[in-house]
This record gives C-alpha cells, structure tokens and sequence, in this order.
C-alpha cells in the first residue's frame, strides 16, 4: 500500500517561491519518474513528501491519510540519497540494520531480513565491511538495501545514480527496475537523465520551475507532448523548433520536429541545408545541419550514411510528425 | 611525492631548528636528572654531594606524594568529565539555529583567553570568596550559611576553575566536529526512525568520538601541569589537600628550598606524565587511526 496524493502543495523558502501550487496523484506500486532541468525543484519536491521539508501550504496525502505535518519518521517511506548517506562508523550489515533496530525489533527477525536484503542486493561477501571499504556501486546498493528492509510505503530516490559511472549506471538502472517488478512499492524516483526516466518510469513527470508541465506514460510524452517545454525536454537530441513563416504554413505559431523524423536526401528535398559536424556513434550518425533561413538542425541517421563536412542535403519532414505549437507554447 | 633530493634539502633545512630545539629540551631534562641525586639544599649548602637514590625516596616515600598523585589524577579526571561532557552539551546548543549564533560562540569562547592566574582570582574573589564573593551572597540570600570553597572543598574548586578555562577549548573543537557531520547523514537518520537520542548516540556521538579524543589528549598533557590557579588560590592547602604533583614539585624545590628533592620530584613527574599518556594513547588512540 503505498498511493500518494499532493493537494495543491507550495512551497516558499523565505521570499522566494520554488514549487508554486502542485497537485499530483501517484497509485500504489507505480514508478513515478520526476525529470526537469537543474534547480527546478524536483529534490525540493522528494523531500517534502519523505517529510524533510515543511509545507508552506497545501496537503500531503500518503494512502489517504493526512501526513502533511507528520514527522519523516512517521510516513513510512524510505529514501536514498545521492551521497548514499551510510553511517560510516558501522559495517555494512550494521546500516542496512539500522532502521530495523530503530523500530525495536527482535535480533534474529534483523538477521533474517538483513541476509534477505544482501542476498536480494548481492551484497554477502560485504557484510562485515565499512562503507569506506566499498566502491560507489557497492555504497549504492547498500543504501537500497537499508531501503528495502523496512518494507516501506514508498521509496524515495534522489539522482541515486549520479554518482556512478555510465557502465554501472546502466547496470544499477536494470537492477532497480528488477527490484520494482519484485517488491511492486511505489516508487519516486528523481533525475535529470531522460534516458533513465524514459527506461524506468511507469509515468514521469515533467517540472519546469516548480511546475508540473505534463504527468505521463513516457511514450506519452514523446508522442503526446503537452507543450513545447515538454517536447523539447523529452527526446534526445532534443527536437527541431522552427518559427516565423514556415511555421505559419501549418498554421502554428512554432513546430517542432524530432531528430529521427526526417527524410534525408542529397537531391531534393523541402528544407536545403550544409552539414556541419557529424556525430558518428556507430548505430546512429547524428548529423548538425546549417538550414537555409531556419537555423541549425539536428538530424538523426542510420550509422551507414557517411556525410562530411560542408555537404549539401535536403531534408523533408514527416508530414504526419510534426508538433505544433501556439504563442504561449502550448500543443495544437 | 617527494624527491630524493627534496628530502635531503628539508631535512637540511629544518636541522637547525631541531638542534636547537632538542638543546631546548635536552639541557632541562639532563640538569634536572643530574641534581635529581645530589645533596642540593638551599637551607644547608655545607651538604653537598651525591646522594644516591635518598632523594627519589625522601619524595616518593612522603605521604604528601601519594596525595598529591591522587590529586592529580582528580583534577586531571574531574576537569576530562566536565569538559566532555559540558562541551557536547554546549556544541549541540551552539550548533541550532539561533538569533546571534555568532556573538554567543564568541562569549562561549571567551573565558579561554582568560590568563590562568587571572581565571582564578576572578574565581576566588569574585564568585567563591565566602564574604563578597557572588556565591555567597547567592547562599545568604536563600538563608543559607556561605560556604568557605577554598577552606571546605579546595580541590573542588580548583577543578571549576580548571574546567571553566577549559570548557571553550572542548567546546570549540566539538563544535567543529558536529559542524562537518553531513547533513544528509542526519537526514538519513530520520527517516530510518531514529530519535534525537537515538540519533545522539548512533550517529552523533561515534562521528565526533576523534574530536573527543583529541580533546582529552591534549587537555591530559596541559592538565597535568595545572599550577598558576593553585598558586593563587588554595597554595596547595589546606595542608595538602589540593596539591597536584606539579605544585608539590614547587613546595619541595622552591617553598622548602631542597633543589635535590624538587628535582627528583620533578623527574617522577615526567615519568608519570608519560605513563599516563601512553596509558591514554592506548586507551583512546585507536579512534585516532581509521
Ligand atoms: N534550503 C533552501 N533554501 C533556499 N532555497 C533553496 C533551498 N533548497 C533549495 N532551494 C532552491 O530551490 C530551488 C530548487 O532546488 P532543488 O534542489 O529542488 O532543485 P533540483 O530540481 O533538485 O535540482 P538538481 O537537478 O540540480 O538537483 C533551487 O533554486 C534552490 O536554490
Ligand atoms: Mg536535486
């Protein structure tokens, strides 16, 4: 059991206003994916819900139940920190205890659920170590191991990978994903990597400046883009914008068009264009295009297509693909 | 890393400071080592001589020397225990959040720059004297009689005194240690449903035990040395009651006039200074390493 629910929720440090009015209903054993630039407010958002931060106004609502004044320790929930935070005076097994000896249970039911915890983590010939004596992965899934053993409502993570190297952050990105679909807890999970939000989530949400910009499935938001914060934000290389009169053709005020969404001809085409840099990632050539009158583009190709610099292409749109959008931003 | 050569050109460097300061020290140790077993009295120069181990046990066999270990080791041990603990206590105070945190750390701090023979007549005059002193008109006005302190409880006192110079030192470095506490570590703490006492003790305390460490090291080396506040309070009495073995070096050497007695005593105080703080590295060092 583990639904949240924030009711229009604001949050004021002194003077200045960081989450203005968010409302948000997140089911039980959903994986909840909060993506937005830096400073956006999404660790501000965590941390209220796991209790670390007062509301200025509106509820927190954790299985139905008010919990907008309770103490983090009364929720329920648990979280892991980007720093991983373990207590570095105790062993591994002593930390992924800690929260179990916190609640005053009995030794040998500890036992039982720290050896469950570090067989389910992988984390057995470590038991006995300091944090210090283990890398970034290793401190990682300890922290997800003090986690899991309080079988909380919910669980918590701030940029838990962004520590990691890319290697092992595609790895710990499998195994927290492996963990969701075996313990089935709600979780929130908050990133700047879209690639993790759009691998992980069940739904992301999208914060710009305190705002919730759209709150969808992420094909949804890929296919479905609210707005052009959305559309931008969603998708990497991020979308084409173009305005002014080629934009008018559709009428709209600006249109986007994805990376991958586009025919690639050396002969004709509807928008002509010089390359400039190539980028050749092997599987894909992404290919930096100086349009005539519209600005520079981003065109995804299949790695095979060689182009250099200085070539002449032309590119046409998928007609069927391309986002509109009016003056304030908004999808048409 | 340092280079072969830029070894050889520190350690040529630094030579001259270490001659002089080993000189420094040396000359001290060995004069006092060598007067330690002579006939060296003030009072009766016509004796003169080697005196064999005579006054090694002159001292140790006095009684005064046994009270004023004991003694030493209270002071030592009392002024530890109230620091420690009373400078925890203030570090966590000082730590919160308050209006004026920084003009209250530096009267927290403040008594430290106090001089010790002026710590003490503050003390003895200001707050312990039974007639004007601030305690005894505090007793008087409950109705009570005002106690003479240096009289009654004379080691007592100087432990106060002691502990009062002291209490910024600790407080100050456990202060520091509870600042570079990580916050998320804090945070993590409470969310894993631990209370401020549990959180005190399995958090907390363990993240500051080098401090604490550091503090009764370095206090132990300067407090077994305590002289001034004694000087100028009790003068070792009643009888010997307050007498540490550094003040009972200073009765025996310079009061009594017995250079070869002071010496010996002087000597014993070293040995013992160092038992007590290898006793003390093994004891808490450990927390030192790691
Ligand atoms: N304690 C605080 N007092 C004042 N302002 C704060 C406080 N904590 C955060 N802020 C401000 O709130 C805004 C949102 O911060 P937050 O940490 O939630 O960003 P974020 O979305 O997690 O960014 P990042 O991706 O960089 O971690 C920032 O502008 C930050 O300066
Ligand atoms: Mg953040």
């Amino acid at each position: 059991m583990g639904s949240i629910t924030l009711e229009h929720v604001n949050k004021s440090f002194g003077e200045v206003e960081i989450i203005p009015d968010i409302s948000l209903d997140i089911e039980d054993g959903e994986f909840v994916v909060f993506v937005g630039p830096s400073g956006c407010g999404k660790s501000t958002l965590l941390r209220l819900i796991a209790g670390l931060e007062d509301t200025t106004s509106g509820k927190i609502l954790l299985d139905g139940q008010d919990v907008t004044d309770a103490p983090p320790a009364r929720r329920g929930l648990a979280m892991v920190f980007q720093s991983y935070a373990l207590y570095p005076h105790m062993s591994v097994r002593d930390n992924i205890a800690f929260p179990l000896k916190m609640a005053k249970m009995p030794q040998a039911e500890i036992d039982k659920k720290v050896d469950y915890a570090a067989r389910t983590l992988n984390l057995g010939s470590y038991l006995d170590r300091r944090p210090r004596a283990l890398s970034g992965g290793q401190r990682q899934r300890v922290a997800i191991g003090r986690a899991i053993v309080r079988e909380p409502k919910a669980f918590l993570f701030d940029e838990p990978l962004s520590n990691l190297d890319a290697a092992l952050r595609v790895n710990m990105r499998l195994e927290i994903t492996e963990l969701h679909q075996q313990l089935k807890t709600t979780m929130i999970y908050v990133t700047h990597d879209q690639v993790e939000a759009m691998t992980m989530a069940d739904r992301i949400v999208v914060l710009n400046a305190g705002n919730v910009e759209q709150f969808g499935s992420p094909l949804d938001l890929y296919k479905k883009p609210a707005n052009r914060f959305v559309a931008g934000f969603i998708g990497s290389p991020k979308m084409n914008f173009v305005d002014g009169p080629e934009a008018a053709k559709h009428n709209a005020h600006s249109i986007g068009v994805r990376p991958e969404h586009f025919k690639l001809s050396t002969t004709e085409g509807a928008w002509k264009g010089t390359v400039g840099v190539a980028e050749q990632l092997g599987s894909d050539t992404f290919l930096h295009v100086q349009t005539d009158g519209l600005g520079l583009m981003t065109i995804r190709t299949d790695g095979d297509q060689t182009f250099s610099h200085g070539d002449v292409v032309y590119l046409t749109p998928d007609p069927t693909r391309i986002y509109k959008f009016d003056a304030a931003g908004k999808a048409l | 890393m340092a280079t072969k050569q830029t070894r050889a050109l520190a350690r040529t460097m630094m030579a001259p400071a270490v001659i002089v300061l080993f000189i420094w020290m040396i000359v001290p140790l060995v004069m006092t080592l060598w007067f330690s077993f002579q006939n060296y009295s003030l009072i009766n120069p016509m004796m003169t001589g080697f005196a064999g181990w005579a006054n090694y046990v002159y001292v140790i066999g006095d009684p005064s020397f046994t009270q004023s270990l004991i003694n030493t080791l209270l002071l030592v041990g009392g002024v530890l225990l109230i620091t420690v603990i009373g400078g925890t206590f203030l570090a966590l105070l000082l730590d919160q959040p308050i209006w004026g945190q920084g003009i209250l750390r530096i009267i927290v701090i403040s008594p430290f720059f106090v001089m010790p023979p002026v710590a003490a007549l503050i003390w003895k005059n200001g707050f312990m004297h039974p007639g004007y002193g601030m305690l005894g008109h505090l007793w008087k006005f409950f109705g009570l009689q005002p106690v003479d302190w240096f009289n009654q409880y004379p080691l007592f006192s100087v432990i106060v005194i002691v502990a009062w110079q002291w209490l910024p030192f600790a407080t100050l470095i456990l202060l520091t240690a509870l600042q570079s506490l990580s916050e998320e570590q804090r945070e993590a703490s409470e969310m894993d449903g631990a209370n401020a006492v549990n959180r005190f003790r399995y958090i907390i305390l363990p993240h500051m035990a080098r401090a604490i460490t550091i503090v009764i090291l370095i206090q132990t080396i300067f407090l077994l040395g305590i002289f001034a506040e004694i000087r100028v309070t009790t003068g070792g009495g009643p009888g010997y009651a307050s007498t540490n073995i550094a003040f009972l070096v200073f009765r025996t050497g310079i009061l009594s006039n017995d250079i070869g007695a002071g010496s010996a005593g002087g000597v014993v105080a070293v040995i013992i200074a160092n038992v007590v703080a290898i006793f003390l590295m093994r004891a808490v060092g450990k927390n030192l390493d790691a």
